[in-house]
């Protein structure tokens, strides 16, 4: 097993495979790290990828544009609600956008996601209802969607845990496949995606889900989005080496991509997923980008870093280096951007309007949530529960009688 | 005596322990530059440096294992987890490393090392940030646990914890981190012994004991008793391993009654233990039941419902009639 799962060229199927990513190799990591679209607005070239951006359609593109801005937007309001007191916290997504349209972009219908709890962006391609992400930060809801509706599963509050379910989901894609190609069936192939950060690359969950990736050679694509601070710690207390280069060592393709140049994102995405729902293992991407706000509502990064780093950052913001492109290639025009601006407000206004609707719930729900089966304990105790409440009722009434 | 919060106070007692011993170290997530996401230990890595202030990468099952292969080593490694819900990755540490290895080692080794986690509600926030999990570590031998309630003890006991031989889990009350008090730096007073539970309010119909977050809702409870004519003694427990019996044994042949309060769910909890002894220890002088006040046997509910989850004064008056009814 190990390096003899990594594509070598003339042994694999698809044309493009047929070059090892250049990321794979444990160098500089500026050089090795795979753009298309530069911060100038301007194409490059890939000898792998560019194959994957010549396939984008004008529409695609306008999308993923139309895509950041929106989350952007969404990120914007989530924020200024939680500022008035609508939200117990937000965690903002803002510079991340690329790396999570790019990505989620790229899945298919099929494809099964494991977030953290970050991915409003990925959550969007996935059609989720953004106001529904709220539930969990108004503290309505540990969930807040059906994840088996969009094959979005539910935000992992406890880092890294998620990633581990992820292979084992990929293990029950692969078992399926199997079944169903005994049947003669040949519905579309699936691949998962688990999302983390750079933070959490540190637990052993990572670690453990990685071995087991490479040994089931599991359809699985690891997303791991390096923002460059796990709250206030930089990423160099989490690894020595480019994070991409971990993969090397479990014997699967690593890849690092520019995580704010949508193009390069979904380009390396696809290529990953694609390896993945063909039969030939984990992918880890290691998107290279950075949290340009505080890490939630509650964080003060001024305590422990400089604004100039933002500020270099936010010269390689992913939405700017879009529009530069899309512009300059006449792909889109004013009325274009004016139409996604209103679309962003019409998007703000839904949030905020159903966030401020979004009531309830009542502990009920929560004795009612706790098995699957009836538990006596927990009969018992909502029983005590409702005696105890009628006694207030009870009071009230009695006091109402009174006067 | 200065007045303090209790998050301010474990500061202190946490700078004493540094300038004291110079074997001790806090390691934990982001407490170095951002003084931990509660800001207990702010302003602690300016003083002592990145040596015995060591923001750590971000795994709970190193911080604790590390931490004990450096306590093996003659250090006092004290830990930060950042949130109760977030303990579990280390606890296989915690439990089967930690605990066991003075045991193990017919007592040749001995692993002092101090995790401090913030625990239980009240809060408002989100999953996994509002837990109290003392019973999971309480069941297991070897591990000694505490929690304080007020800034004095705050003060004391994290120093005393840090002086333990033994693995010393340290729980502190989340939602009274902004509660001041008084504070005397130079004399811990009554407070020389961590795991002696102190009786804060002398009564003769009933007893309550409680420990951190619930210990200011039993007190007010109490004051309310008190105007309906019932005399209440509040104990705070203080320790969760050991329990000093022997306290609550005494208080409950003066008063005949005992309700035990605490955040976390009452099945299988540090309550039924309370409850269980004392039935051995002072069954003739029981005048009812002993009483639990808990949490519901449900993962901590979302945010919107705690109040109903939360035991409160109301929750504590209801058990407190019942008792008084048999
Ligand atoms: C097991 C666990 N430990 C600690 C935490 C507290 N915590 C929440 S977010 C965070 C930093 C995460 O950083 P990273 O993985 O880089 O993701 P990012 O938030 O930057 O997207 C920490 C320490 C947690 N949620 N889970």
């Amino acid at each position: 097993m190990g390096a003899t799962q990594l594509p070598t060229p003339g042994t694999n199927g698809a044309a493009v495979d047929q070059q090892v990513p250049s990321g794979c190799v444990l160098s500089d990591p500026a050089a090795e790290m795979i753009q298309l679209l530069g911060p100038d607005g301007k194409l490059g070239t890939d000898p792998v990828f560019s194959d994957y951006a010549k396939r984008l359609e004008p529409g695609q593109l306008r999308g993923f544009y139309a895509d950041m801005a929106k989350v952007r937007r969404f990120d914007q309001e989530a924020t200024a609600l939680q500022r008035q007191g609508e939200l117990a916290l937000w965690v903002p997504l803002t510079g991340q956008e690329a790396a999570q349209i790019g990505s989620g972009r790229a899945t298919q219908r099929q494809d099964y996601i494991f977030p953290t709890y970050r991915e409003h962006g990925v959550a969007l391609t996935r059609d989720v209802d953004l106001a529904e992400l709220l539930k969990l930060f108004r503290g309505i809801s540990n969930g807040g969607w059906d994840p088996t509706e969009n094959n979005f599963h539910l935000y992992t509050l406890v880092l890294a845990a998620q990633t581990l379910h992820s292979v084992g989901y990929a293990m029950g894609i692969q078992r399926d496949q199997k079944l169903a190609e005994a049947g003669g069936s040949n519905e579309p192939k699936a691949a998962v995606v688990a999302y983390f950060g750079d933070g959490a690359s540190s637990e052993g969950d990572v670690h453990e889900s990685m071995v087991f990736a490479a040994s089931y050679n599991a359809p699985v694509v690891f997303f791991c989005q390096n923002n460059h601070w796990a709250i206030s710690v930089p990423t160099e207390v989490q690894t020595k080496v480019p994070l991409f280069n971990r993969a090397k060592g479990y014997g699967f393709p690593g890849i690092r991509v520019d995580g704010n140049d949508v193009i390069a994102v979904h380009a390396v995405t696809e290529w990953a997923l694609e390896h993945a729902r063909e039969g030939r293992g984990p992918v880890l991407i290691e998107a290279y980008t950075y949290r340009v706000g505080a890490h939630t509502t509650a964080d003060d990064p001024t305590k422990y870093r400089d604004s100039a780093e933002e500020v270099a950052w936010r010269g390689k913001d992913p939405l700017d280096r879009l529009e530069k492109y899309l512009r300059s290639e006449g792909l889109a025009d004013d009325a274009f951007f004016e139409e996604v601006r209103v679309d962003g407000d019409k998007l703000a206004a839904h949030v905020r309007s159903t966030t401020q609707s979004l009531t309830g719930p009542n502990i009920r729900e929560s004795f009612a949530g706790v098995y699957a089966e009836p538990h006596p304990l927990v009969a018992e105790e909502l029983a005590w529960f409702e005696e105890y409440s009628a006694g207030f009722e009870a009071d009230d009434e009695e006091e109402a009688g009174n006067r | 005596m200065t007045t303090m919060t209790i998050a301010k106070a474990i500061n202190e007692g946490l700078r004493a322990s540094l300038t004291n011993n110079p074997k001790s170290l806090l390691m934990g997530e982001d407490i170095g530059p951002l003084g931990g996401v509660y800001r207990v230990t702010d302003g602690l890595i300016k003083e002592f440096g990145a040596d015995r202030v060591v923001d750590t990468p971000l795994a709970e099952s190193g911080i604790v294992g590390t931490a004990i292969g450096l306590a093996l080593r003659g250090y006092r490694p004290i830990c930060e987890i950042q949130f109760d819900g977030f303990v579990f990755p280390g606890f296989n540490q915690i439990t089967t490393q930690l605990a066991k290895m003075h045991s193990r080692s017919a007592g040749k080794l001995t692993v002092p090392v101090v995790i401090r986690i913030p625990y239980g509600g009240g809060i408002g926030s989100i999953e996994h940030h509002s837990e109290s999990p003392e019973a999971l570590f309480a069941h297991t031998a070897g591990l000694r646990i505490i929690t304080p309630s007020n800034a004095h003890d705050a003060y004391w006991m994290i120093q005393q914890a840090v002086d333990c031989t033994d693995p010393v889990i340290f729980f502190e009350p989340k939602r009274r981190y902004w509660l001041k008090g008084e504070v005397d730096t130079e004399n811990p007073g009554p407070a020389s012994d961590p795991f002696q539970a102190h009786i804060l309010r002398e009564g003769s119909d009933a007893t309550i004991v409680a420990y951190g977050p619930l210990v200011p809702v039993a007190l007010a409870a109490a004051a309310a008793a008190q105007e309906d004519g019932h005399s209440v003694e509040v104990i705070d427990l203080r320790s969760i391993s050991p329990i000093d019996f022997d306290t609550v044994t005494a208080s409950v042949k003066k008063t005949g009654r005992l309700i035990v309060a605490h955040e976390a769910p009452t099945f299988g909890g540090i309550g039924g233990e309370i409850a269980a002894r004392i039935s051995e220890r002072a069954f003739l002088h029981l005048e009812a039941p002993v009483i639990r006040v808990g949490g519901f046997h449900m993962p901590y509910p979302v945010a919107k419902v705690e109040e109903d989850y939360l035991p409160d004064i109301d929750k504590i008056l209801e058990a407190l009639d019942r008792s008084l009814a048999y």
